[in-house]
C-alpha cells in the first residue's frame, strides 16, 4: 500500500516501523473475514483493513487521535486472528500497539472511560489489591442490574459479573516441589507467577509445578517477578507496560546467570504472548535491549516445553474434552496442536468446535471495557463449545476460562491441570464436584 | 499517484447538500448502519483495486431489503449517485466510490436463509461469503462451486455482481451457472424476484443479465444458489516443468483431448517462490512452471483421468510428478494458490490483470506478457487459471514511485490488448470495473456498446448505479 511520511517522520524509529508494516498491507480484505468485531459489526471501521487506514490516516499526518478512530481501534480485541489470516504477512499486532500509545498520549477519553482504565491498571496487574478487590467485588454483585443500566457504568457491571462466585485459594508459591525422587534431573526452569491468574485460579501453576517435578524438572519462581505488562500494554499504558517488561527481565536474567534456566514457563499464553515480545517492546532502551532478547528467547508456553519432554502415551479414558484455542496461544505464538497432541497423548478425546479462529471475547480486559461485543462473543463462542457436547473445555489461558465459565456450565480447566491429573496428580476439583 | 483513469466529475447539486443528505439517510437508517464523519470514510475509499481512492459522501450499512430499498428510492429522487460494495475486495476497483456516491455496503446482511437439499439450494443474503456458503453445507455433504481465491472474504452479493470465477470453475462453472434467483432492488426501491428454484424461467433470462451487471442495474439483497454434492475424493496433483511453454502447451493438450479435471492451474517461477515461501505447501522450487491439476471422483475415476493427464504431460517433458499424500497437504496446495495475490504483498506492491485468451494462444500471450512488463522495467509473476485460458499476470511494481505505478498501469494495458488481440478478452472474473473501463473500446464497438448501455438505461435511466464503472466516460448517451 502507498504511504506519505515525510522523511522527517521516517527519523522516528517507530513511525519508520509501522511505515514499514504499512507498506506490506495489499489491501486485499481477507483479514475481515476472520475478525471477531468484523464478522459480529458488519462494519468494515471494525475490521482489521478499516483499523489500519484509520491508523495510516492518523500517523501520516501526525495528529492526535480523535473520538472516531478511538472508537474503532478500542474495539480491536487484540487476538490477531488477521495476523494468521494474512497472506502479505502485515504485522498488524505492532501497527495496533503503536496506535495504542499514541491514543494514550494524544486523546482525552471521558471521565468515566479514565477512571475505570486507571482503576484495571491499579488493581489487576497487582495480585494483594486484585485480591481485595475482589472479596469487595463479590459483596458489589447484586449492583449489576442496575448498573448494566447506566451506559458509563456498563464496564463496572462487566466487571462484577465476571468475578468468580468462589474465593481463590491462596497460592502456595513458596513451596515449589523438587523433583520427584527416582527420576533424574531434566531440567530447570522458571515458572511466570503472574498478576491476575495467581489470584483467580492459582490451582494451574500449582499443577504445572507437579506436573514438572514428577518428570524431574525443577521449577522456581524468580525473586522480584510479577505482572508480565500484558494488561497496561494492549490500554497503550506504554510506559508502565515497559517497567513491568524491564522488572521481569532483571527477575529472570538474574536467575538466567547465577543458577541457570532451561525456559521461563508461562501458563497463561496471553501474558506469554507479551514475554516473547519483550525484545522488541525494549528495542529501543540501549540498557535493556539485549537482555529483553535473551528473556523472550528462553520463554515458552507449558504446551511447547511439555512437548520436549516426550510424555508418555497413556491409555484412552472415557472423558471428552472441548479444546478451545486461545487467541494467544493459536495466533499470538502459534501454537495450534501442541496442546490437542498432549491432550490425546494423555488419553483424552479432543475434540474441536467450530469457529476455532474466533476470540471468546476476554481479550485482557476487553470484556469490562467492550462488555456488549464481548457478551455477543462469548455466547457465539459457548455455542459452538456446547456444540461438541463435550465433557469438559480445555484452554491455556486464564482470561478465556474465567469469560467462558461465565457463560457455561461444563467445567473449564487449564491443559495443564488435566494433563497433571492424567499423569498422576489430584483430580482436579472442578469434575470431582461435577 | 497516478491517475490515467478519470472518474465522473461529482455532481455540485449532491455535494452541497451534503449535510441534508445525511439527516435524511439518518431518518432511513439506525446510527450504526451509517457512516457519515470523515475520519469514518476514508477506510471506504477504495477496494482491492488500491490505486484508485476516492472519499464518498456517506456509507450506508442495511440489514434488511426494506432499507436498501429506502436508500436507493431516496438517492434515485435527489440524484445520488450510489455505489453498491460487499466486502470491497474487487480488484478491479467494481466498489471504489466517489465523491458524490452514498456507497451501499451489504457487509451486515449475512444470514443464510434456507438450505433446502432437495432442490440442491440455498438462500442467502447478499452479504454472506462464499465460503461460508460452502462451510455450512459441508458437514451434509454438500458445496457451493465457484471460488474465486478471494472466497474466504468476497460476499455472494459482489461475485453476482462480477459473475466470479474461480479455480474449481473450470468443471463447475461460473457463478451464472450457479446462480439460481435474485432478489433485486431497483433504483426506485422496487423490489423483484428473478428465477428461482425450479429449472429455467419463463419469459427473457433477465437473472442471466443480471449476473455480472457489476452492480448497475439493480443491488441484489438476496441469491438462491445451486448447491453440489461433494465427490467421493478428490487429488491435487502437481506438474513441474522446465518451461512455461511446456506447461502451456500441456494444458492446451490435456482439454484438446477432452479431459476436463475440476481444476487445472498455472504458476510460473515467480509465483511458485511467492506462494511457497507463504505456505509451505511442498510446490517444486526446482522448476519453470508449474501446474496444479485436481481431478475428483472414485478411486478408479480418478486414477483413470491422471493416468491419461501423466501421460500427456509426459509427451511435454513433465519433470516432476507429485500426488499429494493426505488432505493437510491438499488444502496447504490450495492454501498457496489462494492466497498467492496476498502473498505477493510481501515482495512488491502489485496489479492483478485478469484477461482471457484461447488456449492454443497459452504460451504466446505468457511470452508476450513477459516481454511486455519487461519493456517498462518490472517483474511479473503469473498464477491463473490454464484449463479456462484466465491469465492473471500479476505486475509488480512499487506504489511509492510515481513512475513505476504509472509504468504498471501501462504494461497491464498493454497486456489486456494483447489478450483481446489474441482472440480472447479483457476480463475473465474480476469484472471490468473502472479498471478496464477504457479498454472497453478495444473489446467492442461503439454500436456494441451502445445497445448494452441502452439496456443499462432501462433499468437505471438516470445512470446513478455505479456510474463511473464499466463503459468508457466518453460516447455516453
Amino acid at each position: 500500500m502507498q504511504t506519505s511520511f515525510t522523511p522527517e517522520q521516517l527519523a522516528d524509529p517507530q513511525i519508520a516501523e509501522s511505515e514499514k508494516i504499512l507498506r506490506r498491507c495489499v489491501h486485499c480484505g481477507f483479514c475481515t473475514a476472520t475478525c471477531p468485531t468484523y464478522v459480529t459489526l458488519g462494519n468494515e471501521l471494525d475490521s482489521p483493513r478499516g483499523r489500519i487506514y484509520l491508523i495510516k490516516e492518523m500517523l501520516e499526518n501526525d495528529r492526535p487521535a480523535d473520538e472516531e478512530t478511538v472508537t474503532h481501534i478500542d474495539r480491536c480485541l487484540s487476538c490477531l486472528s488477521c495476523v494468521s489470516t494474512c497472506p502479505s504477512g502485515v504485522d498488524y499486532m505492532h501497527l495496533v500497539d503503536h496506535a495504542r500509545a499514541h491514543i494514550e498520549k494524544t486523546y482525552r477519553r471521558p471521565l468515566s472511560d479514565r477512571l475505570i482504565r486507571s482503576l484495571l491498571a491499579k488493581i489487576l496487574p497487582y495480585p494483594a489489591r486484585f485480591r481485595t478487590a475482589l472479596t469487595l467485588a463479590r459483596l458489589g454483585r447484586p449492583l449489576v442490574p442496575l448498573f448494566g443500566r447506566v451506559p458509563a457504568l456498563a464496564p463496572l457491571a462487566a466487571m462484577l459479573a465476571l468475578v468468580p462466585k468462589a474465593a481463590g485459594r491462596r497460592a502456595s508459591r513458596s513451596v515449589p516441589e523438587t523433583p520427584g525422587t527416582g527420576s533424574q534431573k531434566r531440567g530447570r526452569v522458571a515458572i511466570l507467577s503472574g498478576c491476575a491468574q495467581s489470584v483467580l485460579d492459582p490451582g494451574i501453576n500449582a499443577a504445572t509445578h507437579r506436573l514438572l517435578a514428577r518428570f524431574g524438572v525443577e521449577v522456581v519462581v524468580a525473586p522480584g517477578e510479577g505482572c508480565c505488562g500484558a494488561l497496561v500494554h494492549h490500554m497503550g499504558r506504554e510506559d508502565e507496560a515497559l517497567e513491568f517488561a524491564r522488572r521481569n527481565v532483571d527477575a529472570w536474567i538474574g536467575e538466567m546467570d547465577t543458577n541457570g534456566l532451561d525456559a521461563i514457563i508461562v501458563t497463561a499464553s496471553g501474558c506469554g504472548t507479551t514475554i516473547k515480545d519483550y525484545g522488541r517492546m525494549l528495542r529501543l532502551d540501549p540498557l535493556y535491549a539485549e537482555k529483553a532478547g535473551r528473556v523472550s528467547a528462553l520463554a515458552r508456553d507449558i504446551s511447547e516445553y511439555l512437548s520436549t519432554l516426550d510424555l508418555p502415551v497413556l491409555e484412552p479414558r472415557r472423558l471428552s474434552v472441548a479444546y478451545h484455542s486461545a487467541c494467544s496461544l493459536q495466533h499470538g505464538q502459534k501454537i495450534t496442536t501442541l496442546p490437542k497432541n498432549l491432550l490425546k497423548a494423555a488419553g483424552f478425546t479432543v475434540r474441536e468446535p467450530a469457529e476455532g479462529h474466533l476470540c471468546c471475547g476476554s481479550a485482557g480486559t476487553y470484556n469490562i471495557l467492550q462488555p456488549e461485543i464481548s457478551g455477543q462473543l462469548k455466547a457465539r463462542k459457548v455455542r459452538n463449545i456446547e456444540a461438541t457436547k463435550a465433557d469438559v473445555i480445555a484452554a491455556g489461558n486464564i482470561g478465556c476460562m474465567t469469560q467462558i465459565a461465565s457463560g457455561t456450565a461444563i467445567p473449564i480447566l487449564h491443559t495443564v491441570e488435566l494433563l497433571d491429573w492424567a499423569y498422576g496428580g489430584p483430580e482436579p476439583v472442578k469434575l470431582a464436584k461435577g | 499517484m497516478s491517475q490515467a483513469i478519470e472518474f465522473l466529475v461529482p455532481r455540485e447539486s449532491v455535494l452541497s447538500r451534503r449535510a441534508a443528505i445525511i439527516a435524511d439517510l439518518a431518518d432511513l437508517l439506525p446510527p450504526e448502519c451509517l457512516v457519515h464523519e470523515p475520519r469514518g470514510l476514508a477506510p471506504f475509499e477504495t477496494d482491492a483495486f488500491i490505486s484508485y481512492r476516492r472519499v464518498p459522501l456517506a456509507v450506508a450499512l442495511p440489514r434488511t431489503t426494506t432499507q436498501v430499498a429506502a436508500v436507493l428510492k431516496y438517492c434515485n429522487r435527489y440524484d445520488i449517485p450510489v455505489v453498491p460494495r460487499g466486502a470491497g475486495t474487487s480488484l478491479s476497483g467494481g466498489a471504489i466510490p466517489q465523491e458524490d456516491a452514498v456507497v451501499l455496503c451489504l457487509s451486515k446482511m449475512t444470514r443464510i436463509l434456507e438450505v433446502d437439499y432437495a432442490n440442491r439450494a440455498a438462500t442467502l443474503q447478499a452479504g454472506v461469503t462464499n465460503l461460508s456458503i460452502s462451510e455450512a453445507v459441508g458437514i451434509d455433504g454438500f458445496f457451493y462451486a465457484p471460488d474465486p481465491s478471494s472466497q474466504l472474504a468476497c460476499t455472494i452479493g459482489g461475485n453476482i455482481g462480477m459473475n466470479s470465477g474461480g479455480a474449481h470453475c473450470l468443471k463447475y462453472g461460473v457463478t451464472t451457472n450457479n446462480l439460481l434467483g435474485v432478489k433485486l432492488v431497483l433504483i426506485d426501491g422496487t423490489v423483484i424476484d428473478l428465477g428461482g428454484k425450479h429449472l429455467d424461467a419463463a419469459g427473457y433470462d433477465l437473472l442471466g443479465l443480471v449476473c455480472g451487471s457489476e452492480g448497475q442495474l439493480g443491488v441484489v439483497t438476496e441469491a438462491t444458489v445451486r448447491l453440489i454434492a461433494k465427490p467421493e475424493g478428490v487429488r491435487p496433483v502437481l506438474f513441474g516443468f522446465e518451461t512455461c511453454e511446456e506447461a502451456g502447451a500441456c494444458v492446451t493438450d490435456i482439454i484438446a483431448a477432452g479431459i476436463i479435471p475440476v481444476a487445472i492451474e498455472f504458476m510460473d517461477k515467480a509465483a511458485i517462490e511467492i506462494c511457497e515461501a507463504f505456505a509451505k505447501a511442498g510446490y517444486p522450487l526446482d522448476v519453470g512452471a508449474l501446474l496444479i491439476v485436481e481431478v475428483e471422483g472414485s478411486e478408479a475415476e480418478m486414477d483413470a483421468m491422471l493416468a491419461s493427464i501423466v501421460e500427456i504431460a509426459g509427451r511435454h517433458g513433465v519433470k516432476t510428478v507429485r500426488q499429494c499424500q493426505s488432505a493437510t497437504e491438499a488444502a496447504l496446495i490450495w492454501k498457496g494458490r489462494k492466497s498467492a495475490f496476498g502473498a505477493t504483498g510481501r515482495i512488491a506492491d502489485y496489479i492483478c490483470m485478469d484477461g482471457t485468451v484461447p488456449l492454443g494462444k497459452l504460451s504466446y500471450v505468457l511470452n508476450r506478457t513477459s516481454e511486455i512488463v519487461e519493456s517498462f522495467g518490472l517483474r511479473v509473476a503469473n498464477v491463473f487459471h490454464a484449463g479456462d485460458g484466465n491469465m492473471h499476470p500479476l505486475i509488480l511494481f512499487n506504489a511509492n514511485d510515481p513512475i513505476e505505478a504509472a509504468n504498471a498501469e501501462a504494461a497491464g494495458n498493454e497486456i489486456l490488448k494483447l489478450c483481446v488481440e489474441a482472440g480472447g478478452c479483457l476480463t475473465g472474473e474480476h469484472g471490468v470495473g473502472i479498471e478496464k473501463r477504457d479498454l472497453m473500446r478495444y473489446q467492442y464497438s461503439q454500436a456494441d456498446l451502445a445497445q448494452q448501455m441502452e439496456v443499462r438505461a432501462a433499468f437505471d435511466e438516470k445512470w446513478l448505479l455505479n456510474p463511473s464503472k464499466v463503459f468508457p466516460l466518453d460516447g455516453r448517451a
